[in-house]
């Protein structure tokens, strides 16, 4: 073999190794946006879900002794009702835009790992519970990545 | 008025900076010096205009002017003066002011340094630089001018966003966009060689120190933005893999390459269309990491959901990419390397593998942070990988390329003999694994941290050794350890700054490893009285009290801190109330040490303030990060000090070495 192939061969070897990083971290990690309607269409029990929707007013539980938290997000057609351990986060409040992580129990509720209130440099989160609003809301939710 | 005067003078330093960059041009092609003279006054004129629109900006932050709708936006009566002036860079269309006021100063800092010295390339480069001013002013014309007017003019703004009320905020974006902007340069320096077709290698050496200083810049404003996230934003970690932050670090990948790669050229005339690539990809990345956050596309906590400024930027971007690979394209044939690779284990080939990690770290990146974009086009799901993907893809790179640290410097060129590794290598490898010995027996259990751990030590080893060699060399000569120490930085400064980055990425990868690993956290609920333990620590909460600040009202909770030994500190986490927002935000409170850090978030509490949750964390090793980043910074300074200066002669140290 000439040198130059060896060099090839070898590059080759690490970027297949590389590529195959790749392939193994996108699998590992995906996780699927869904809005409450899309979930409460076909639940994957155990499957990472985005959960994204607008905390229903008035369905906001909030124990500190425990520290359980439970609200219902909802797109403007269905409702989901979602468990977490831990504080609200900053910026979370009900009528308001939130995206959780997690997966969907068994027992018919969303345990969420993590809650991510919509974070924006100029806070335009719209706010008003109309139809119009949701599909908004739903856009602006739907590329979030705000952090933890 | 001050609308009309900053929009008169955003028109102005446009229509001087195309006709600058045409003028220079002309110039070039004609050889016609008046012509030159003509756009060096143009380049100064649009220096003094977007000075002007600053300053206008500025006095319209600090005398109110809520008629400028960009002041009403980020400010009111409340903001306190220093953050009236760092508003000016809150938000989109100020720090696009910013970015092309430094853009006009580095033009200015190349017509000062290159008109006589390199009067071949440099008219070009005025080209290059106008050019892209160009751009930059009009954004700020038409898809985001900061002099927009408001009317009816508001009684009071809506003030800026909390989060930005912070020292980090006045310094953050400083450095990031001095970073950004500063790619400029060579980017310019690279297109000049290509026109004029001479590709030899002395304006590599101009773009060497160019790419150093943005580079600098560039980690310094990562390394602030990381320092932000952590005592701001409350979540207790300084990197979330957030497009922004992915923007950012990508050009600074790709920097990173081409100061490695271009060794390799200068040394052996190898590489030239590869270091050409990868000065395109880094002034490429800077538009579209702002591209990407700018445009809205990917929300992000730096979104701004901004229209049009968007598609300005992805037009730019293709024009650039496809201009700057076009020239590439034409040159090719004068881009042959002259030298070629003689063996696998040498340094050339160290460096190459450094650079294709490198490089695979930015597609990494660039794909996790694209991935929802690619998938919804193709698959029509959204979908999305977080922080684990990253972090998965990305601590292999990572890992490899701080073992390449350790090869590279040391390593012979051409062909490594058996001889040269065992002297080199054979007691850093052998300190690596006892490191990873002594660790495992000390308790650490997580297979990747010994890894790190046995890393940085070989790393550390390979570099001690080299500076031992050098010193023992020099007092062969007479010279004192001291004196043979500050002889080698600032003589032999490229290597040893080189080398005193090395020695902050490995403090900061021991950060890294170290904060991942070892820290801790919980939340609780305390009555007044009560105390929660953490890792030691026990944490009473003795209560609230509120307060009203000049824009904000705000609940402090006071925490005693108490460890084994006795009292350790009263934290004093807080929950803010700005009128414009409808939520809270939380004012972290910290105790920094060098070994952990206790962090405290006020949660939820009681009005009455009988009860309070408190989430505690103490995060282990985190203060490496600030310290790693300090040596690099430091060490990347003694890289751009100019080389082979004579070393001044040492006062004799009175402190004990």
């Amino acid at each position: 073999m000439s040198r130059r192939t060896k060099f090839l061969a070898g590059g080759l070897v690490i970027v297949a190794a590389l590529a195959y990083l790749v392939y193994a971290g996108v699998s590992q990690s995906v996780v699927y946006f869904v809005t409450p309607s899309e979930l409460g269409a076909a639940p994957v029990a155990g499957k990472a879900y985005r959960l994204g929707g607008m905390v229903q007013p008035g369905s906001l539980r909030w124990d500190p002794r425990s520290l359980d938290l439970r609200f219902t997000l909802s797109d403007g057609q269905a409702t989901v009702p979602v468990r977490h351990r831990g504080t609200p986060p900053d910026l979370f409040a009900e009528s308001r835009g939130a995206v959780v992580e997690g997966t969907w129990s068994r027992d018919g509720y969303f345990q969420a790992t993590t809650i991510l209130a919509k974070h924006s440099e100029e806070y335009k989160a719209p706010h008003d519970a109309s139809q119009a609003g949701y599909k908004e809301l739903l856009k602006t939710l739907r590329g979030s990545e705000g952090k933890p | 008025m001050t609308p009309e005067l900053g929009y008169a003078a955003t028109v102005a330093a446009l229509v001087l900076a195309v006709y600058g960059a045409g003028a220079a041009a002309w110039s070039a092609v004609k050889g016609r010096a008046d012509l030159q003279a003509s756009s060096e006054r143009a380049a100064v004129g649009v220096w003094l205009l977007i000075t002007a629109c600053m300053l206008l900006l500025v006095y319209a932050f600090l005398t109110f002017d809520f008629s400028v709708s960009y002041v009403a936006s980020n400010t009111n009566r409340g903001t306190p003066f220093y953050y009236r002036i760092t508003a000016l860079w809150g938000a989109l269309e100020g720090s696009i002011i910013l970015w092309a006021w430094m853009l006009a100063l580095y033009t200015l800092i190349v017509v000062a340094r290159y008109r006589r010295t390199q009067p071949q390339l440099y008219p070009w480069v005025l080209a290059v630089m106008l050019g892209v001013s160009s751009f930059f002013l009009l954004v700020m014309t038409i898809p985001a001018p900061p002099f927009e007017r408001l009317s009816p003019i508001p009684p009071d703004g809506r003030g800026l966003n909390p989060l930005l009320e912070d020292s980090g905020m006045i310094t953050h974006p400083v450095a990031l966009y001095l970073g950004f902007t500063g790619f400029s340069v060579p980017f310019a320096f690279a297109m000049a060689a290509l026109i004029i077709g001479r590709t030899g290698d002395e304006w590599i050496t101009i773009t060497r120190r160019w790419t150093i200083v943005a580079w600098y810049f560039l980690s310094l404003g990562l390394l602030i933005g990381g320092w932000w996230s952590y005592h701001v934003l409350g979540w207790g970690g300084y990197w979330a893999w957030d497009p922004v932050e992915n923007a950012a670090f990508m050009p600074w990948l790709t920097a990173t390459a081409f100061l490695h790669s271009v060794m390799i050229q200068e040394r052996r005339r190898m590489l030239k269309l590869w270091n050409l690539t990868l000065i395109i990809l880094t002034f490429s990345l800077t538009l579209f990491g702002t591209f990407l956050t700018r445009s809205g596309i990917i929300g992000s906590v730096h979104a701004f959901s901004q229209g049009s400024v968007g598609q300005f930027f992805l037009a730019f971007l293709a024009l650039v990419v496809l201009g700057a690979f076009s020239l590439l394209a034409w040159r090719l044939d004068r881009l042959r390397g002259q030298g070629e690779l003689d063996s696998i284990v040498s340094r050339e080939s160290a460096f190459l593998l450094n650079n294709l990690f490198l490089v695979a770290a930015t597609f990494t990146v660039f794909f996790g942070t694209v991935f929802p974009l690619l998938s919804e086009a193709v698959k029509g799901t959204k979908v999305s990988v977080g922080a684990p993907f990253f972090n998965l893809v990305n601590i292999p790179i990572f890992l490899a390329l701080l073992f390449l640290m350790g090869v590279g410097p040391l390593i012979a060129w051409r062909r490594a003999s058996a001889e040269n590794l065992r002297r080199n290598f054979l007691k850093p490898v052998a300190a690596g694994l006892v490191a990873a010995a002594v660790f495992r027996l000390l308790g650490v259990g997580n297979a990747l941290v010994l890894l790190c751990l046995a890393l940085v030590v070989f790393v550390a080893g390979t570099i001690a050794l080299d500076f031992y060699r050098a010193c023992r060399a020099r007092r062969r000569t007479g010279e004192g350890w001291a004196e043979a120490s500050w002889g080698l930085l600032l003589r032999q400064n490229r290597r040893y700054g080189g080398f005193v980055v090395h020695l902050g990425v490995l403090v900061i990868a021991l950060g890294v490893a170290g904060s991942q690993a070892w820290s801790t956290q919980t939340e609780a609920t305390l009555n007044r009285g009560d105390a929660v333990e953490l890792a030691g620590y026990t944490i009473r909460f003795v209560g609230l009290e509120p307060s009203e600040e000049s824009n904000h009202f705000k609940v402090t909770g006071t925490f005693a801190v108490t460890d084994h030994r006795g009292p350790v500190t009263v934290l004093t986490p807080a929950k803010k109330f700005y009128p414009q927002e409808q939520t809270p935000i939380a004012a972290v409170d910290y105790r920094l040490g060098f070994w952990e850090d206790l962090y405290l978030v006020l949660g939820d509490f009681a009005r009455d303030g009988s009860h309070a949750t408190i989430k505690i964390q103490v995060n282990r090793m985190v203060s490496w990060l600030w310290i790693g980043g300090l040596v690099l910074t430091l060490g990347a300074a003694l890289a751009i000090a100019p080389e082979g200066r004579p070393a001044r002669r040492p006062q004799r140290h009175e402190v004990p070495a």
